[in-house]
């Protein structure tokens, strides 16, 4: 402690600082994806979206110096994109999953190309806000140094566990999910509210992708998202389509990202390709030790292309 | 995920064609004395390895009579051998400049033998006498400039730890990680190396994650060995650690805490090339060099480094480029015990042993395995 460094502490801080760090594009993208995929239909473009959302939010950041703007136009990008979307799966015999892949190519490809000019540039960052003040210890006060988009993501997750349950908005999205036939019943379109659901999953993961490129790591380049938007497809069905158990798989996605630096920087050295593929190793384990032969999953929206 | 990349691969594989079909087609309508391409596998302004070669064709655009053709993004697949056919038949390019490693074996060479007129240069250094004659393999000795960043690095540490942020622990990594810490030895023998390796050469979050693990254990000078440092430099000198840059300048992205770096120095290699073709002499096929050649170079000094730093780095360079100076002398031992260079053998920069490296010397915490 006396020469300032802070030995093994610094893993599980890391792991802490990590999952603070890491996990919100998972966050955001995972409650996104879950808000779409209650309403019937998978969204596999948010990791174009992810990335469109990266890229607008660093080029508005970076234009009107204002990275709230660029936040807001990374919302509104993926809004798009999840319009765009929705229009293409309501017409007669689409895939969404195949339009998914197809929106995922768009949304990169459009990205580098409109984002070639923004590679040199330094946006203005969003600011984080200090929960470490009560700390001399420097290591800690950075791990605290939290950003408010987290703390949002953190609290969206038990309001859209609470909306689903008791909302009317809740309640007719799901009905979308478990049962197109019931919800037209109802007098609803399903398509209209699955395109509501869609827009508001891209919104959702739009702002994942500005935290990426405005707070951390933060800038933009191309290899920034390097496939965490399709992790955080993956993280929702594990999560069991429930928002609350978004939240703690995308904080354990978060820590365990920051598990292989932190164990080599205190001199854990053997089998750090082992620790790096920790999140991997981790959704393995999750995923064997839910699943049944002897059943479907559970919580999985009936009229999911991949349940029906 | 590996999904991901594979179909973006194939997207832009087809838009690729696409626009060399339709944006060069019309191009190569205007005639020039000398058309030259240069293929990159990332993208031209990644602030690193891509952008060093990027500003090395740049300089020979400024040349008269010479057209230059780009293409970014060109994966280390069949693809590079289609996109030289389109730049040789659609362009009429007769010099070749494939810049990444993987390019090299089999399409480079597949390339050379279906075109032995034209005139390819790899950049690598895996030329062997089996290859055609046309094909040449060239590379710089950048851990010199590693070294003058390491003695820099030396001097301007206070905790005397300092820290490198590797992709692969791949020989080329392995000796500038060791060049780094010999330098800073020079100036500091107390001084250590940590390094952490990430596993692949862009990888973003992973590379903040290592800049800040290391900063937490103590960690105020930071370099790296990846393809582009902007995620390192930026998150270390926002953490208030100093940074030296790698491939390209990086001090406008923090020049206060921006030392020094290790930069390629292809604007002076490229044109050289291009005169010794107009010249009519050839130009060797397995061409290396270090400072002294021009093939690398050291970025100027940022304002934090002290008047002794530049004295001592200044002198070594000054010895390195006069040639003589080895920075691989014997006695040196690995950082397990082991002594790897024997007392009285000195490796210099073109002994093939150093090729081989497979080890971390003294001084390094950190395996490479």
């Amino acid at each position: 402690m006396a020469d300032g460094t802070i030995g093994l502490w610094t893993v599980p801080l890391a792991v802490f600082g990590g999952a603070v760090r890491v996990s919100t594009p998972f966050l955001f993208v995972s409650l996104g994806e879950c808000i779409t995929e209650r309403s019937g239909r998978i969204n596999l473009g948010l990791e174009g979206t992810l990335i469109m959302g990266a890229m607008s939010a660093y080029g508005i950041s970076y234009l009107s110096g204002s990275p709230w703007l660029g936040v807001l136009a990374a919302g509104i990008t993926g809004a798009l994109l999840g319009a765009l979307h929705a229009g293409i799966c309501s017409l007669p015999r689409v895939n969404d999953i195949a339009v998914g892949i197809a929106l995922m190519l768009f949304g990169t490809g459009l990205a580098f190309y409109l984002g070639k000019p923004l590679i040199e540039p330094t946006a203005a960052r969003l600011p984080a806000i200090d929960f470490g003040w009560w700390s001399d210890v420097p290591q800690v006060r950075a791990a605290l140094r939290i950003n408010v988009l987290f703390l949002i993501g953190v609290a969206i997750a038990p309001i859209l566990f609470w909306a689903f349950r008791t909302t009317r908005w809740g309640l007719l999205i799901r009905t979308a999910g478990e049962s197109s036939d019931a919800a037209r019943a109802m007098g609803y379109s399903v398509l209209w509210i699955r395109l509501r659901a869609t827009m508001a999953g891209g919104f959702l993961a739009g702002i994942g992708g500005s935290f990426l490129s405005l707070f951390y790591p933060g800038s933009w380049n191309e290899g920034l998202s390097s496939g965490q938007g399709i992790t955080a497809v993956a993280l929702v069905i594990f999560a069991r389509w429930n928002p609350m158990l978004c939240l703690w798989a995308s904080l354990a996605f978060g820590g365990a990202a920051a598990l292989g630096p932190a164990l080599q920087s205190v001199g854990v050295t053997s089998g750090y390709h082992l620790f790096n593929a920790a999140p991997y190793i981790l959704t393995l384990a999750i995923m064997i030790i839910t699943c049944s032969p002897k059943r479907t999953l559970t919580g999985a929206p009936a009229e999911l292309s991949i349940t029906r | 995920m590996d999904f991901a990349k594979i179909s973006r691969r194939h997207l832009l594989r087809g838009s690729a064609a696409l626009t060399l079909g339709s944006v060069l087609g019309v191009r190569s309508a205007a005639a020039a004395d000398t058309t030259i391409g240069f293929i990159y596998v990332g993208s031209r302004d990644d602030y690193g390895y891509n952008q060093a070669h990027a500003q090395g064709a740049a300089a020979l655009k400024k040349m008269r009579g010479l057209k230059v053709v780009e293409e970014e993004k060109v994966p280390e697949t069949d693809a590079v051998e289609k996109t030289i056919e389109s730049m040789i038949n659609l362009d009429g390019a007769s010099l070749l400049f494939p810049t990444s490693f993987g390019y090299y074996n089999p399409h480079v060479i597949k390339m050379a033998n279906k075109f032995p007129k034209l005139r390819f240069e790899h950049c690598g250094g895996l030329w062997s006498d089996k290859d055609p004659k046309n094909a040449g393999s060239y590379f710089g000795y950048i851990d010199e400039a590693q070294y003058i960043s390491g003695i820099v690095a030396g001097y301007s540490t206070k905790s005397g730890k300092l820290g490198f942020v590797a992709a692969k622990p791949i020989p080329q990594v392995l000796r500038n990680i060791n060049a780094f810490t010999l330098g800073a030895k020079l100036a500091n023998p107390k001084a250590t190396t940590q390094v952490i390796f990430t596993g692949d050469w862009s990888m973003p979050v992973k590379e903040a994650e290592a800049t800040n693990s290391l900063i937490d254990q103590g960690v105020d000078v930071l370099t790296c060995h990846v393809d582009g440092p902007k995620t390192m430099v930026e998150n270390a000198a926002r953490r208030g650690a100093m940074v030296c840059g790698y491939h390209v300048n990086q001090s406008p992205l923090a020049p206060k805490a921006y030392l020094t770096g290790a930069e390629w120095n292809w604007e002076a290699l490229y044109p050289k090339f291009v005169k010794m073709i107009a010249a009519g002499e050839a130009i060797p096929n397995f061409y290396r060099g270090g400072l002294k050649e021009e093939i690398v170079k050291c970025s100027p000094y940022g304002e934090a480094v002290s008047a002794e730093a530049r004295k001592h780095a200044d002198d070594i360079k000054a010895k390195l480029i006069a040639g003589g100076y080895t920075i691989f002398k014997g006695p040196i031992m690995d950082n397990k015990g082991k002594t790897v260079i024997t007392a009285g053998t000195d490796r210099g920069q073109k002994d093939p042993e150093l090729e081989k490296m497979d080890y971390l010397v003294e001084g390094v915490t950190g395996a490479t395995s």
